[in-house]
């Protein structure tokens, strides 16, 4: 039996009821008293000079209230890596220049979206075009145009890791493999795009609601961009229609529904068209990759070398930490003792590129499981083997990066071993490709400057014993509302139909950075036991003072039963302790306060994941075109809080992933992106989606609430490279560059056939 | 110049006057309140805003609410009977069928279609049946999971 009574049982999610019967209000359903609703007019143009903007005509139509262009703002510029001003870029409302297609120059409040559609036409925006780069192989030259005034050769940010010696640990090595990849772009496509409703009050306070990962980032952001005091704004964050990496960062609808509301007094909603949540909200960075790899003829890897330029496009967004995550995940998850990584961010005239599940990471995994299969192959080594010899362990240390506890990488590899045998002599033209991963468990760097913990919880006790949890942690739809309440519960004592929790709402939550980077689970857990246990021990000094055993014994509360812990059966009903420490407090209800903030953890992340991936595919040779069949992982993520909301992650993570490596792709002509719509833009539908199985592998992770890390993005990771290994494996051709396409697939065997006459 | 629409909607009959180009899911969101029924793409591409018309799945954002005219409606906020949730919710809700929830009302409803009409659908069947609505949590296969226990008879509906 397990020692739990919350944690690891299969519960519904807590906001499910009102999910499964539409009643869940998200921002795209909040209509208020009076209010207006807003768009944004976009640049047409990758690079142009704003000459003027006559808004005239506009402001004259019958039912539009106001038209604001960048001249109505501060003025101010604004980003994520708040610690570095120069990375604070983007105006959202530009004043002088725009730098893709897609960034605003207006925006229009009226009586409805029609009528604000009809005055987007009659804004006349005077534009000198301005000669545009939209590939950075091509923007870092010193005769391409300057997109940002004073970045010479338009690079954004840089990022070097490095240690041991690797240039002398190549001349060691028995052999040698240079590679180069392509990796794509992708789009989030959450299904509820992004919007927000704002509403400024002649008190001078502003209350946002917002489809957002994190409502302190915007609350802070916003106060930044529009002079008003953090204390001023409350964001609210009602269910979220997803985010995986889109909506952590201040936006369009955000920003112009505060500014236009700011100017009226009224309630203005804006909602991103479909067209506009492809063509000008973040996506995924593409990334151009050199890697040498270098290794002792019994497969022992000594040395690697990465070399990285990615496409950030117009701003820089999350995308500095794309590119310091990819550097450092490119040497997971194995024990290199030598290794350089040297990366590139370089700013072009396309969609910003920045966050997006994995974070660099589905990339760095990609070209890196790609390389190491060419590798096995070239020294005759099983490619699960190659992994295990290499492969990171329990207690190691990245030197001077990371500290690495727990880690079941090595079981995950005897399990996808076990399943490959299991699976036995493969049909024709089918094959099975591994890829193994680790991801972190929320990020250690602090960018945005928060002066705050990370992670802050507060539980408060009622009379008849009912828990009210307050948590800036924010569900978009990962399940962080339920994993918390059950981690509450269960360091309470209590049932978790016993919480209730509140999130998200920077009015009455303690400020937390939010869900991104996988951190909730860890960091925001950490803060909620550390809530719940200081709001138990005061229930349990009354229990003392009641019971009066002897002080030898201590005391703790499960299922709602307070009792001895070496004598269970003495013990009060929680209810009835409730009441008498609520009166013996003079009437003041049980807070405790709770919040984490990782120290001396390594300069990444307090805790990581490990996983392998087996992705079987079966390939028409005539077609190029292939199935996936299959997709089994063996993962670990330490003490499973919630084995539906694990399972759910893992699943829709093979999706997603999937569609990275199967067939999602952002096809541009001159910046202008191709396929702005879901008609166009290709994801796994159910079709399309393989059998799913799923090993869990037992780890504790010393750092995490009940031995808990994360299991969110880590999912993402794997599968293109599985992928990519599974369609060599089937029919002996390696694409380089993502998606793996039928038309790809079908050119490398033709040219292989070629080869072979 | 407003035309005049007839609808039953969830049982219940409405008479409005509406503009000919309002759409039946700008009808059933703005002029009915039920909200329960999405958009997410406006091109009949996501399928999160399919209710059933007439016994058909239908994407409400492409059908003008006067081609409704006349019809019988079913939307997510018709499911349940009252406090009593419909097979397919609790199935959901057991199943972890969804994560964000914006695709699952138009999941629900194409689910529901697929089994008034073929009750003992196949899993190919239950593919099928769901291919026009995208999720981008789940990965589809807990939703298959949870039509499948209903198509099992693991939640009978109270009578």
């Amino acid at each position: 039996m397990s020692k739990y009574s919350v944690i690891g049982t299969r519960v519904h999610r807590v906001d499910g009821p009102e999910k499964v019967t539409g009643s869940a209000k998200y921002t795209f359903d909040i209509v208020l008293p009076n209010m207006l609703y807003g768009k944004i007019l976009r640049s047409p143009h990758p690079h142009a000079k704003i000459l003027n903007i006559d808004t005239s005509q506009a402001e004259k139509l019958i039912g539009v209230k106001a038209v604001v262009t960048g001249k109505d703002t501060l003025g101010r510029k604004q980003g994520i890596w708040r610690r570095f001003p120069e990375l604070c870029d983007e105006e959202i409302l530009c004043r002088t220049k725009v730098r893709y297609i897609g960034d605003p120059v207006a925006a229009v409040a009226a009586i409805d979206e029609d009528t604000a559609e009809e005055a987007l036409d009659l804004i006349e925006v005077e534009y000198e075009l301005l000669p545009a780069v939209f590939d950075p192989l091509e923007a870092i030259k010193e005769d391409a145009p300057q997109i940002h005034d004073g970045v010479e050769l338009n690079i954004n940010v840089t990022r070097h890791i490095e240690w041991g010696d690797v240039d002398e640990a190549f001349k060691k090595c028995d052999h040698i493999r240079e590679d180069q990849f392509k990796c794509s772009s992708q789009a989030h496509v959450c299904m509820e795009t992004h919007d927000a409703v704002a509403s400024f009050g002649y008190d001078g306070k502003l209350t946002v609601w917002t489809s957002t990962q994190s409502s302190y980032y915007i609350q802070r952001l916003l106060a930044d961009m529009l002079g008003l005091r953090e204390g001023d704004i409350r964001v609210i964050k009602p269910p979220t229609g997803g985010g995986f990496g889109s909506k952590f960062e201040l936006d369009s609808a955000q920003f112009c529904a505060s500014v236009l509301s700011m100017k009226l007094c009224q309630p203005v909603k804006i909602v991103l068209t479909r067209e506009e949540e492809f063509t000008a909200t973040k996506r995924r960075t593409p990334m151009y990759y050199y890697l040498r790899l270098g290794a002792k003829k019994d497969g022992t890897l000594l040395a690697k070398e990465v070399r990285v330029i990615t496409e950030g496009g117009a701003y820089t967004a999350m995308g500095a930490t794309a590119l310091y995550l990819t550097g450092f995940f490119s040497s997971f998850p194995y024990k290199y003792p030598n290794y350089r990584y040297d990366g590139y961010r370089v700013y072009t005239n396309t969609a910003t590129t920045s966050a997006m599940r994995g974070f660099g990471a589905p990339q760095s995994t990609f070209v890196g499981e790609s390389q190491l299969d060419m590798m096995a192959e070239d020294l005759g080594i099983d490619p699960i083997e190659i992994r295990r010899k290499n492969g990171m362990t329990p207690d190691y240390e990245v030197p001077g990066q990371a500290f690495i506890q727990s880690c079941g990488l090595h079981q995950c590899l005897d399990k996808i071993k076990e399943h490959i045998k299991e699976r036995g002599k493969l049909p024709p033209n089918h094959g099975i490709g591994v890829a193994a991963y680790g991801f972190m468990s929320g990020g250690i760097f602090n960018w945005f400057d928060t002066p705050y913990a990370f992670s802050a919880a507060l539980v408060r006790i009622n009379i008849d014993g009912k828990v009210d949890l307050f948590t800036g942690a924010c569900d978009i739809g990962q399940g962080s509302d339920t994993t918390l309440s059950m981690i509450c519960a269960e360091e309470l004592g209590v049932k978790l139909e016993d919480i209730r929790i509140f999130s998200g709402d920077t009015g009455v939550c303690p400020p937390d950075l939010g869900a991104w980077g996988s951190r909730e689970t860890l960091m925001n857990g950490n803060a909620v036991k550390r809530a719940a246990a200081d709001a138990k021990q005061q229930l349990l000094e009354f229990a003392a003072a009641k019971m009066g055993p002897n002080i030898v014994y201590d005391f703790d509360i499960k299922d709602q039963w307070v009792h001895l812990v070496d004598r269970p059966e003495r013990g009060v009903s929680y209810f009835d302790i409730v009441k008498e420490a609520i009166r013996g407090n003079d009437g003041e209800a049980i807070i405790g306060r709770g919040h984490y903030t990782p120290h001396r953890k390594g300069m990444i992340s307090p805790a990581y994941s490990f996983g392998v991936q087996a992705a079987e595919v079966e390939v028409d040779t005539e077609t190029g075109k292939y199935k996936l069949i299959n997709v089994t992982t063996a993962h670990e993520s330490g003490t499973v809080i919630n084995p539906v909301g694990i399972e759910g992650q893992l699943e829709g993570a093979i999706m997603m992933a999937g569609g990275y490596g199967f067939c999602e792709d952002q096809p541009m002509d001159e910046g202008k992106i191709l396929n702005p719509s879901i008609a166009d833009y290709k994801l796994i539908r159910s079709l399309d989606m393989p059998e799913t199985k799923i090993l869990e592998i037992d780890t504790y992770e010393p750092e995490g609430p009940f031995g808990a890390k994360e299991a969110g993005e880590g999912l993402t990771n794997p599968t293109a490279g599985a992928i990519g290994n599974a369609v060599y494996k089937a029919v002996g051709v390696r694409i380089n560059d993502l998606p793996i396409t039928p038309e790809k697939v079908l050119r490398a065997l033709k040219e292989k056939g070629k080869q072979g006459k | 110049m407003k035309k005049e629409l007839r609808l039953t909607v969830n049982g219940q009959p409405y008479e409005l006057y509406i503009k000919p180009k309002t759409l039946l899911a700008e009808v059933l969101r703005d002029k009915l309140g039920l909200t329960g029924t999405k958009r997410g793409c406006s091109s009949s591409s996501c399928g999160a805003c399919t209710v059933m018309l007439n016994g058909m799945a239908v994407k409400s954002c492409s059908v003008l609410a006067l081609q409704a005219d006349g019809g019988e409606l079913l939307t997510v906020e018709g499911l349940a009977s009252g406090a009593e949730l419909h097979p397919l919710q609790k199935a959901f809700l057991d199943h972890g069928a969804f994560q964000c929830g914006f695709c699952t009302p138009g999941m629900l409803m194409s689910a529901k279609v697929l089994l008034d009409e073929n009750p003992n659908p196949t899993k190919e069947q239950i593919k099928e049946g769901i291919d026009g609505n995208i999720c981008r949590c789940t990965g589809y296969n807990s939703i298959i999971r949870a039509v499948t226990a209903v198509v099992k008879g693991e939640y009978k509906e109270e009578k």
